[in-house]
């Protein structure tokens, strides 16, 4: 029976729901320190003086660090040129949280007394906290290499004037993409060990081997000896595929030192140090008749990259503009981009990032078309939609050819699940009853690009390849283990990946162990983001399981005196097809596989073992269709998701409750973008929203329950035919929320409202309405 | 070198039914006297506010947040763990079978808090209802279920043994 498809438990909880779960801070080594970080309290200042003489002089401190004790190391690897991102800020700190001082103890709290015990004296510069400010005439400077803020301009693609002109209607949009903090409930973590024959790293990381290459070159030491460890990691995100600047101090400090050195990440520091996601602004235009069908499209994006750009930050406006036309056949996109820097936290990859901000733009573009010409929303989707049979599909941007899809059939797979009639009918009876709170329907038809990536997508961020490495190795008993460069941190990769293994080789799941995150057990590796486990390395499983699967084979036809063709597997049993009494058992061709005498002519011992670098043709494009259904408190502006109506197609389910639990947390961090979270600065540059107190990372009372189905077209570019289901939820969710919304107040004359849609924002328009 | 003032004072808790007995610093937190003295690295730290529930453990069987108690507040007290529920033999509590059962955790970095806040939930209201659940869990903070999952966890501990038991 297949495993494919199975709700199998998970193989990672026993240890988690037991707290034998290892985290970085749970490692202790003997003689272990702790590195505790002075941070910039200034959005924008000169660094007059940093005094550490009073921190230097605490029993237990190891060492106090400024800038100047590393002068010769490079600045944080991902840097771009000329705007580098100091390790410790020296002239200038640039955002609040950038790095001024270290410290090491030997004990976490003599650490923090340190750290509290240097005094930095800044003389405070102008400093820019929005793209606005940024982008005035006379702006001040961040980085005097650019003469101005702007990092990279890329004006439109195309010129459409002569297809707006042409036109019937046009309508323009502004929207905003609220910065967010990922917000891993494990914040960043480090634990460096430079020892006397090498430099062994634990770290909550999404990428240990891109970790590893990067450490070593940043050192100038050999990979050989640069070991790096994920152990059990607390959460991701997108944002711990980025080389945090702790990792690389604790390291330097670990070998200053002689001693491990480790350090835990505050909340508090957390919210400012781990690089922030979203935070564009798009002017959008569109170009459409009166049955709602869209005839062009202009989408100009403004990504602010924060303080520092990121060679991963900088990559967000093109998956945002590459995915511009989401599911629709759209005659003319055109597309301008502009990276910005300001005095505020980095911003880099998280859940979704590039293809949330795009599909929140063009489904709010579908429902404002919808408003403008009175044709229903549903009808505008299916009017737009690119047709089932319409695949391989070309976009106006190179970097997407669309694999497959059914953005038709998901739509009506959900309008099973929600009876549209009757809303419209409630919602009308409701705002006939002033004492009834409102309702709003809101869709999203959604698409986006994942399964990273064809050869050359992720080189483009600085990766060594785009493949993912998979080695299966039979044992001597008949088990197997499984080596995956894939990096989990709480998918469930080592339960999917094992169920692909198991009936792959005819071995029991039981009996199969997947082993990850370690440079040294495991060949070589990419990394778990991008939403590409399953389609990239799961698929690598598959290969290397199907190689290893057939010189089993050889051995067991040479055991039994059969043909290979003849022989099949059955509960752990080779044999002959039709003769299931003349059989080998998986443990016997094992262990005979590592024996030369029992081994057909030519085979070598220790053959039932396969590393595979798998590569995938392209991206793939998972899509969705999910409904949305609040109700918004006339009195308070209080938002409610009373339904959640979700229409997933990630292509082939490997493990549905893996997949919905996938798409449960995706859909959170999206109601959670487009209803709570917002990180915010105010005109100085001071972050308002710096602890879990002001930022809100939403708990169960404010988060609704789902209801889940499924629609499925298959990956074209491997052949488990998976597409990807981790950012899924994040970049459905937010457009059906704020459409929902909109949808709620639209009798206001209410066009648009940007997220989060809090209370407040809301109460001042039913406010201003009365 | 300049020494900073610093005494020690004795500390004595009873963890997971064992008594643990440690000279530490008044200031040290209960989370990193469970962490660091008794070396029961199942309670997490999370947020430095209260916020996110990940240290949650059981004093005298209620629940609290162990980054907010000074461990000289817990001397002579009970405390209980993500560690102390199984039945000891590498069995699980319910409620942990149900976390497992129902897919109520991914990183799992919550889940211990989790936890012991449904373990404490579940037995002062051995059958809460969805709207009861969720409003007990207000203070723990989940980033990868979306709740719904950690809901039905409870909901299976509550029809397959309940809070469980502990030393």
């Amino acid at each position: 029976m297949s495993l494919i498809g199975a709700k199998v438990l998970r193989k990672e909880d026993p240890n988690l729901i037991t707290g034998q779960g290892q985290y970085v801070d749970d490692l202790a080594p003997a003689g272990c320190s702790f590195m505790a970080v002075v941070r910039s309290t200034e959005p924008h200042a000169r660094i007059v003086k940093v005094d550490t003489s009073a921190a230097r002089s605490m029993d237990g401190v190891l060492a106090v660090w400024t800038a100047a004790d590393i002068a010769s190391l490079p600045a944080r690897p991902a840097s771009l040129p000329g705007m580098d991102m100091p390790l410790i800020a020296g002239d200038a700190a640039r955002f609040v949280g950038d790095i001024v001082a270290v410290v090491v103890a030997t004990d976490r709290y003599v650490a923090a007394d340190a750290a509290e015990a240097v005094v930095v004296d800044y003389e405070s510069l102008p400093a820019i906290a929005s793209l606005g400010q940024a982008l005035a005439p006379d702006a001040p400077m961040i980085h005097p290499v650019l003469q101005g803020n702007t990092v990279f301009f890329q004006d439109y693609t195309e010129d459409l004037t002569a297809e707006f002109d042409a036109a019937p209607r046009t309508a323009t949009l502004s929207l905003v993409n609220n910065r967010c903090a990922p917000a891993p409930i494990e914040p960043n973590v480090v634990l460096a060990d430079w020892g006397a024959t090498g430099l062994t790293v634990w770290a909550a990381f999404q990428a240990p081997h891109h970790l590893r290459n990067t450490i070593a070159a940043f050192f100038g030491i050999s990979q050989d000896t640069t070991r790096v460890i994920a152990p059990d990691v607390g959460g991701g995100f997108g944002a711990k595929i980025n080389f945090a600047s702790e990792i690389f101090l604790a390291a330097a400090l670990s070998r200053a030192v002689g001693r491990p050195v480790k350090y835990t990440q505050t909340r508090s520091e957390c919210m400012v140090a781990m690089f922030h996601g979203r935070a564009q602004e798009h002017k959008v235009d569109v170009a459409f008749d009166d049955s709602g069908k869209i005839l062009a499209l202009k989408v100009q994006v403004t990504q602010d990259q924060g303080a520092y750009p990121d060679a991963t930050g900088m990559g967000l406006p093109v998956l945002t503009t590459a995915m511009a036309a989401g599911c629709y056949k759209i005659p003319k996109v055109a597309v301008s981009w502009r990276n910005v820097v300001t005095n505020t936290t980095p911003v880099a990859a998280y859940r979704g990032a590039g293809r949330p901000e795009a599909s929140y733009m063009i489904e709010r573009i579908i429902d404002l078309v919808a408003d403008e010409t009175g044709v229903d929303p549903i009808d505008v989707r299916k009017t737009n939609f690119i047709p089932a049979d319409g695949f391989p599909y070309q976009t106006h941007s190179p970097l997407a050819v669309y694999d497959s899809g059914n953005f038709a059939g998901a739509l009506d797979e959900l309008l099973r699940h929600v009876d549209y009639p009757a809303l419209k009918a409630e919602q009308a009876a409701r705002l006939a009853d002033p004492t009834a709170k409102l309702l709003g329907i809101g869709f999203s038809s959604w698409l986006e690009i994942a399964g990273f990536g064809p050869p050359g997508s992720l080189e483009a961020f600085g990766h060594l390849a785009s493949w993912e490495s998979a080695q299966v190795r039979v044992q001597p008993d008949g088990s197997a283990i499984i080596y995956t460069g894939a990096s989990p941190h709480g998918q469930g990769t080592v339960t999917t990946f094992a169920q692909i293994a198991a009936d792959q080789l005819g071995i029991d799941f039981d009996r199969i162990s997947v082993r990850h995150g370690d440079t040294a057990v495991i060949p070589q590796g990419i990394g778990t983001m991008g939403s590409r486990a399953v389609a990239v390395g799961g698929e690598g499983v598959k290969t290397a399981s199907t190689r290893v699967f057939e010189r089993a084979k050889k051995i067991a036809a040479h055991l039994l005196e059969a043909t290979e063709d003849d022989i099949v597997v059955e509960n752990e049993e080779f044999h002959v097809r039709g003769t299931p009494s003349k059989s080998v058992p998986w443990s016997q061709v094992a262990w005979k596989s590592f024996q030369p005498l029992e081994l057909p002519a030519g085979m070598e011992p220790g053959s039932l073992d396969a590393t595979v670098f798998q590569q995938v043709p392209n991206f793939s494009f998972p899509s969705g269709a999910y409904c949305c259904v609040v109700e918004i408190d006339r009195e308070t502006g209080e938002v409610e998701i009373r339904n959640m109506y979700l229409v997933d197609d990630c292509g082939t389910v490997i493990n549905p409750m893996l997949v919905e639990g996938q798409v449960h947390g995706g859909v959170a961090q999206g109601i959670a973008q487009a209803l709570y979270e917002h990180m915010q600065y105010d005109e100085s540059g001071v972050p308002r929203t710096a602890t879990l107190m002001d930022y809100l990372v939403p708990a169960a009372p404010d988060l609704p329950g789902y209801v889940s189905g499924r629609t499925v077209t298959l990956n074209p570019s491997n052949t488990l035919g998976a597409k990807g289901v981790g950012e899924s939820g994040s970049v459905g969710a937010p457009p059906a929320v704020i459409n929902a919304v909109v949808d709620a107040l639209s009798h206001l004359g209410v066009k648009h409202i940007d997220m989060p849609a809090t209370p407040q924002k809301i109460w001042s328009i039913l406010r201003g309405s009365k | 070198m300049s020494t900073i003032e610093t005494h020690t004072t004795r500390v004595t808790v009873t963890v997971n039914g064992r008594e643990v007995s440690e000279e530490v610093e008044p200031r040290t937190l209960l989370v990193h006297f469970l962490r660091e003295q008794a070396r029961l690295t199942g309670t997490h730290v999370g947020c430095d506010t209260s916020n996110c529930g990940a240290c949650t453990v059981l004093i005298d069987d209620e629940a609290a947040k162990s980054c907010t108690v000074l461990a000289v507040q817990a001397n002579g007290h009970k405390v209980t763990t993500v560690e102390g529920v199984g039945n000891g033999n590498g069995g699980f509590s319910p409620v942990q079978e149900g976390f497992r059962q129902e897919h109520g955790l991914q990183c799992g970095y919550c889940t211990p808090g989790m936890i012991m806040a449904c373990t404490a939930l579940l037995a002062e209201n051995p059958q809460p209802n969805e709207h009861q659940i969720r409003e007990a869990l207000e203070g723990n903070l989940c980033r990868c279920t979306g709740y719904e999952t950690i809901v039905r966890a409870v909901q299976w501990a509550a029809t397959n043994g309940g809070a469980g038991e502990w030393a």
